[in-house]
C-alpha cells in the first residue's frame, strides 16, 4: 500500500471524524508540550544555576589558612597557617597544573567618600588574575587591575556594581576620583551586575578592589586573607589540592596530611554535586512530562481500537482481495505513528514559540524571576521527545493493529 | 496445474463452528469437483451452509475436516500469507453489497488487488482501465461509488474480481441488491465472462440464474443434495 494511498485514506478518515481526530491529536500536542516545556525549564534552571555559580568564579579553589592539628618538625599543633605574597609566587611556580593563581587582602569598614556621599565599605586588595578567576569583569569603558598597577602600587580602584551606583549615581565612574580612607584613588572600572551564588565576605557587587601591593602599603597587613587557584582542567582539582598541601606544607612547615592546616573551598566539587542534583531534577521533570504524554498515548490506542472496529468491513474486504495480515498491521501501526508525529510536530512548534517568547522578556539579574532562566529546548531534548513520541506511537498502535490483522475476513464479511 | 483437470476438489469437507457453548456443523461431508470453465449456481435455503461453502472455496476459511485442493494445491495447513496470495491472484470475489471502498474511485477500487500484488502504478492503471472498459464503465473511471448506480457498482466489483486474471470467480448473491433491469445486465455479464473461458460459481436466490447455467448445486443442512457433487 503506497504512501500516497495511505496518506489519502488517513486524510479522508480525518475529515470524516474531525472532532474525534482533533481531540486525539490535541491530547498528543498537550502531552508533547508538557514534556518539552518541563524539560526546557529544567534545562534553563540548570543553566541559570550554572551561570550564577560562575558569578563567584569559574572552576576555582579558594584556600584559607587554618590551624595545624598534627605536630611537625618539632613544631606543636594549633599553629596558625597564614600566607604572604611570596607564597603565592612559589605555589604558582611549583605546581604546573595551576592555570591561574591569585590572592587577596580583606578589610571592612573602610571609608569611601565622593562629594557628599560617605560610605563605609568592604575593600579587598586583589591580584589581576581575579578578573577571570573571580569574574571581576568590568563594565564597558572600564578595566580591571593589571600587572603595572601591581608593580607600581598605583592608587587605582575597581568598584562593584552596587557601590559604583551609590557613589556615581549619574554613571560614568571611570577616571573619576574616590577617597579611600582619606587617600584619593582613581576609578579604573566598575563591575557588571551579576547574580552570585556562593560568596565569602559578601557579594562582589558591594565591594571595592584595589591592587594587593597598594593595599599592603596603605594598611600594612603582613598576611593575605586567602588564595584563589584555578587548575588547568576540572579533573585536576584533587591533584592540585594534594600538591598545595605538599608545597605549602614544606614552606610553612606543616604536615601535608594535616587536613586542618588549609581550609579549601573547592567550587569545582560543589559544581559537580550541583550538576548531579540538577540532573536528578531534570530526570524527575522528564518523567512527569513523559507520563503526561503516555496518557495521551493511551488516548491514541483507544481511538485506534474504535477506528479499527469501524473499519472492520474495510479490513475484511481488503483481506478477501488478498491483503496480507502483515500489511494490515503495518497500515494501522503507521496511522498511530502519524497521529503521534503530527501532534508532536504541532506540540514542538508551539513549545518553541513559547520558549522564544519567554526569552524575549527582559529580566533583572537580581530578581527572583531570573531563576526561571531562559527555558531552552536543546537538540538532545528535542530528540528525546521525538523518540518518546515514536515509542508511544508504536506501542499505542501495536495492539490495535494486531487486532486488525487478526480479523477473520470470513466473519467480518458474513453479516452484511 | 489441476488434479484430473479439476480446479476445485473437495473431499469429505466438514466445517464446525465451536463457540464453546454451542457447536454448529455448517458443512457435513461435502464432496465436490469442478472443472475449469464450468459455470454453476449454488442454491439453498438460508442456513444451509452456502456462504460457508463459498468461504471455504474462496480460501477465506479452512475446513475443519476433509481435503480441499484448489488448482492442484492442498489448502489445509497453508500459512495465512499464502492463502492471502491465492485469494489475491487466483480468486475473484463478487459480493451482494458490492463492498467497494467508499473513498476511492472506480479505478482505484479496481487497482486494489494489484496494489496488494505489488504491481507498478503505470501497469496498474492500464490494466484497471482495460477491465473497467470491458465491463462497460470506461467513462466512469474517476467516479466514486456514491456516484455510481447499483448496477454500475456491481460491474465495478466484477472488474475488480477480474483484474488479476483469476482462475475462479465466486459471486455471493450478485444481483441481490439490484433492480430487475440491472440484475439482468449482471447476469448477461457473467454469461459473457463464462463464454470467455472463466470458471464461475454463483450463490443465488434469483430465479433467473439457475436456468442460465449448465449445473446447479442444491444445499440443505450442510450437505449437497442429489449427489450433485460430480461434474455433469
Amino acid at each position: 500500500m503506497g504512501i500516497g494511498n495511505f496518506l489519502k485514506y488517513f486524510w479522508a478518515d480525518f475529515r470524516k471524524q474531525k472532532k474525534r481526530a482533533t481531540l486525539t491529536v490535541t491530547a498528543i500536542v498537550w502531552g508533547t508540550m508538557s514534556i518539552l516545556l518541563l524539560l526546557a525549564f529544567g534545562q534553563g534552571l540548570k543553566e541559570q544555576l550554572d551561570k550564577n555559580q560562575r558569578g563567584l568564579g569559574e572552576n576555582i579553589m579558594i584556600v584559607w589558612g587554618g590551624q595545624t592539628s598534627i605536630p611537625f618538625e618539632g613544631l606543636p599543633r594549633g599553629r596558625r597557617i597564614r600566607f604572604r605574597p611570596d607564597d603565592v609566587d612559589v605555589v604558582g611556580r611549583s605546581i604546573p597544573e595551576i592555570e591561574r593563581i591569585g590572592a587577596e587582602y580583606s578589610r571592612w569598614g573602610v571609608d569611601l567618600v565622593r562629594g557628599r556621599t560617605v560610605l563605609s565599605e568592604h575593600i579587598c586588595g586583589e591580584y589581576p588574575t581575579y578578573r577571570e578567576m573571580r569574574a571581576q569583569y568590568p563594565d564597558i569603558g572600564g578595566r580591571y587591575i593589571n600587572e603595572t598597577d601591581m608593580t607600581e602600587k598605583r592608587r587605582v580602584i575597581f568598584l562593584g556594581y552596587k557601590l559604583a551606583e551609590q557613589l556615581f549615581p549619574e554613571g560614568q565612574p571611570v577616571g573619576k576620583t574616590v577617597m579611600v580612607a582619606g587617600v584619593p584613588f582613581t576609578v579604573i572600572g566598575a563591575g557588571v551586575d551579576k547574580q552570585q551564588m556562593g560568596m565569602y565576605g559578601g557579594p562582589d557587587v558591594n565591594k571595592a578592589s584595589i591592587p594587593a601591593p597598594t593595599f599592603k602599603a596603605m594598611f600594612g597587613y603582613e598576611y593575605l586573607s586567602n588564595l584563589v587557584i584555578q587548575p588547568k582542567s576540572d579533573d585536576l582539582n584533587k591533584h592540585v589540592e594534594r600538591r598545595l598541601n605538599e608545597v605549602l606544607g614544606a614552606r610553612l612547615k606543616f604536615d601535608p596530611d594535616d587536613d586542618q592546616a588549609l581550609s579549601i573551598w573547592d567550587t569545582i566539587e560543589g559544581r559537580r554535586e550541583m550538576q548531579n542534583m540538577m540532573l536528578g531534577m531534570q530526570i524527575f521533570m522528564g518523567i512527569i512530562g513523559g507520563m503526561t504524554l503516555l496518557i495521551a498515548g493511551i488516548g491514541v490506542a483507544n481511538i485506534m481500537y474504535v477506528v479499527i472496529r469501524e473499519r472492520t468491513k474495510e479490513i475484511g474486504i481488503k483481506m478477501a482481495l488478498g491483503c496480507k495480515p502483515g500489511t494490515i498491521h503495518r497500515q494501522f501501526l503507521l496511522e498511530a505513528l502519524l497521529i503521534c508525529f503530527s501532534g508532536g510536530a504541532i506540540g514542538i512548534f508551539i513549545s518553541l514559540l513559547i520558549t522564544d517568547l519567554l526569552t524575549m522578556i527582559p529580566r533583572d539579574p537580581q530578581s527572583s524571576m531570573s531563576w526561571l532562566g531562559s527555558p531552552t529546548i536543546s537538540l538532545p531534548i528535542g530528540l528525546i521527545t521525538v523518540a518518546i513520541l515514536g515509542s508511544i506511537g508504536l506501542v499505542s498502535g501495536f495492539f490495535p493493529a494486531r487486532r486488525a490483522a487478526g480479523l477473520n475476513p470470513a466473519e467480518t464479511l458474513r453479516y452484511e | 496445474m489441476t488434479q484430473n483437470g479439476n480446479i476445485i476438489d473437495l473431499r469429505q469437507v466438514c466445517k464446525v463452528y465451536d463457540t464453546g457453548k454451542v457447536k454448529v456443523e455448517a458443512l457435513r461431508g461435502i464432496n465436490l469437483q469442478v472443472r475449469r470453465g464450468e459455470f454453476m449456481t449454488l442454491v439453498g435455503p438460508s442456513g444451509s451452509g452456502k456462504s460457508t461453502l463459498m468461504n471455504i472455496l474462496g480460501c477465506l476459511d479452512v475446513p475443519s475436516e476433509g481435503h480441499y485442493h484448489f488448482n492442484g494445491e492442498q489448502i489445509a495447513g497453508l500459512p495465512l500469507n499464502r492463502l492471502a496470495e491465492i485469494r489475491n491472484e487466483q480468486i475473484g470475489f463478487v459480493f451482494q453489497n458490492f463492498n467497494l471502498l467508499p473513498y476511492a474511485t472506480a479505478l482505484e477500487n479496481v487497482e486494489l488487488p494489484m496494489v496488494f500484488k505489488g504491481v507498478a502504478a503505470k501497469r496498474r492503471r492500464e490494466r484497471a482501465t482495460e477491465v473497467l472498459t470491458r465491463v462497460g464503465l470506461g467513462d466512469r473511471l474517476d467516479h466514486k461509488p456514491t456516484e455510481l448506480s447499483g448496477g454500475q457498482m456491481q460491474r465495478c466489483a466484477i472488474a475488480r474480481a477480474l483484474v488479476n486474471n483469476p482462475a475462479l470467480i465466486l459471486a455471493d448473491e450478485p444481483t441481490g441488491n439490484l433492480d430487475t433491469a440491472s440484475g439482468l445486465e449482471i447476469v448477461d455479464l457473467f454469461e459473457e465472462l463464462w463464454k470467455q473461458g472463466h470458471t464461475i460459481m454463483v450463490i443465488t436466490h434469483d430465479p433467473n440464474m439457475p436456468m442460465r447455467t449448465e449445473r446447479t448445486l442444491h444445499m440443505r443442512d450442510g450437505r449437497l443434495e442429489n449427489g450433485n457433487g460430480q461434474p455433469a
